[in-house]
C-alpha cells in the first residue's frame, strides 16, 4: 500500500470544523468515491471534527491519499492531546453522551466507514483514524 | 450578525438552510423562530434542507430542537428536500429525528401541513 499524498490542518475553531469537511469532501471526489461513499466520510469527519474541538480541545486532522493496488482510498487521522475518554466501551455505546449531544458521533462514524481505530487513555489525548476505500 | 433568513407563507414558516451551521447560528435560528411563531401565529414550520451536502449529529439536534420549540407552541415542523446520499447517511449514522415530519419537497410538505392544519 502506497501514500500517494498527504497534509495536515489544525482544528481549532468551527470554522475549521466547516473547512475540514470542504477539504475531505474535495479529496473524496479526487480519489474518486462514489457520492454516497463521500457523504459518509464527510458526515463522519464532521462528527470527530467536532469531538475533538469539544472534548478534546482541538487537535490535528491528518489525512493521507492511499493506493493499493486497483482501489484508491482515504484515510484521516484525528489527533488531540486533551483528556482522552475513561470508559471507551461506555464512550462507543449508541446514544452515551457525557455532555448534551446526542450519543451518535463515535458510533455513528465507526458505521460511516470502512475502516475504524481508536487509541485512547486517561491523561493520554485521544487518536482516532477512519479509512474509505473507493 | 448572519442568520438564516424566515419566510412566511400564510399560516406557514419557511427556513431555508442554505449556508453552514455552527453554534450561534443554529442558537439564533431557535430564538427567531420562536419569535415569528408567536407574533403570526404560525401553524406549521418548512424546514428545507435540500442545499445541505450532510446532516451530522450537530444538526440533527438542532432539527430536533426546533421541531419539540414548534410542538410546544402548537406548530407543526415538516423537514423537506433532503437529498437522497444525505438520507442513506442519516439511517446509517443512527439518527431517526423521532416526531420529525418528511416530506420529499416544498410542495409536498406545504400540503402535508395545511391538509393537517384543516383536519383540527
Ligand atoms: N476526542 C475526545 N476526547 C475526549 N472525549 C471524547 C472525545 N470524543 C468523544 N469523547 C467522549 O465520548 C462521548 C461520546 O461521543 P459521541 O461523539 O459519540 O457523542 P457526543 O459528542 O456526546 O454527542 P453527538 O456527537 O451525538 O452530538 C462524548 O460525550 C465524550 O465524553
Ligand atoms: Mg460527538
Amino acid at each position: 500500500m502506497n501514500i500517494k499524498d498527504q497534509g495536515t490542518r489544525p482544528i481549532v475553531t468551527e470554522q475549521d470544523i466547516v473547512l475540514a469537511r470542504q477539504a475531505c469532501r474535495k479529496l473524496a471526489q479526487d480519489c474518486g468515491l462514489r457520492l454516497v461513499a463521500q457523504t459518509k466520510l464527510v458526515t463522519a469527519v464532521s462528527e470527530l471534527a467536532r469531538n475533538m474541538l469539544v472534548y478534546g480541545g482541538g487537535g490535528d486532522l491528518h489525512w493521507e491519499i492511499l493506493e493499493d493496488g486497483l482501489r484508491k482510498g482515504i484515510r484521516i487521522i484525528f489527533h488531540d492531546e486533551g483528556p482522552g475518554i475513561a470508559d471507551l466501551q461506555l464512550a462507543m455505546t449508541d446514544g452515551w453522551t457525557s455532555g448534551n449531544g446526542l450519543g451518535l458521533g463515535l458510533t455513528g462514524a465507526k458505521r460511516l466507514v470502512n475502516e475504524f481505530d481508536i487509541e485512547t487513555a486517561p491523561g493520554q489525548g485521544t487518536r482516532i483514524s477512519i479509512t474509505q476505500w473507493s | 450578525m448572519e442568520r438564516i433568513p424566515i419566510l412566511r407563507m400564510g399560516e406557514i414558516l419557511l427556513v431555508t438552510v442554505q449556508v453552514e451551521m455552527h453554534d450561534q447560528l443554529a442558537l439564533t435560528l431557535q430564538e427567531d423562530l420562536a419569535e415569528r411563531i408567536s407574533a403570526t401565529a404560525a401553524r406549521g414550520v418548512l424546514i428545507d434542507i435540500s442545499a445541505l451536502e450532510i446532516v451530522d449529529s450537530f444538526i440533527g439536534r438542532m432539527i430536533a430542537n426546533i421541531s419539540s420549540l414548534s410542538r410546544i407552541m402548537d406548530a407543526q415542523t415538516v423537514l423537506v428536500g433532503m437529498q437522497p446520499a444525505v438520507a442513506i447517511t442519516l439511517v446509517e449514522l443512527g439518527l431517526n429525528l423521532p416526531g420529525v415530519a418528511t416530506a420529499l419537497n416544498v410542495d409536498r410538505g406545504m400540503k402535508l401541513l395545511l391538509d393537517s392544519a384543516q383536519r383540527q
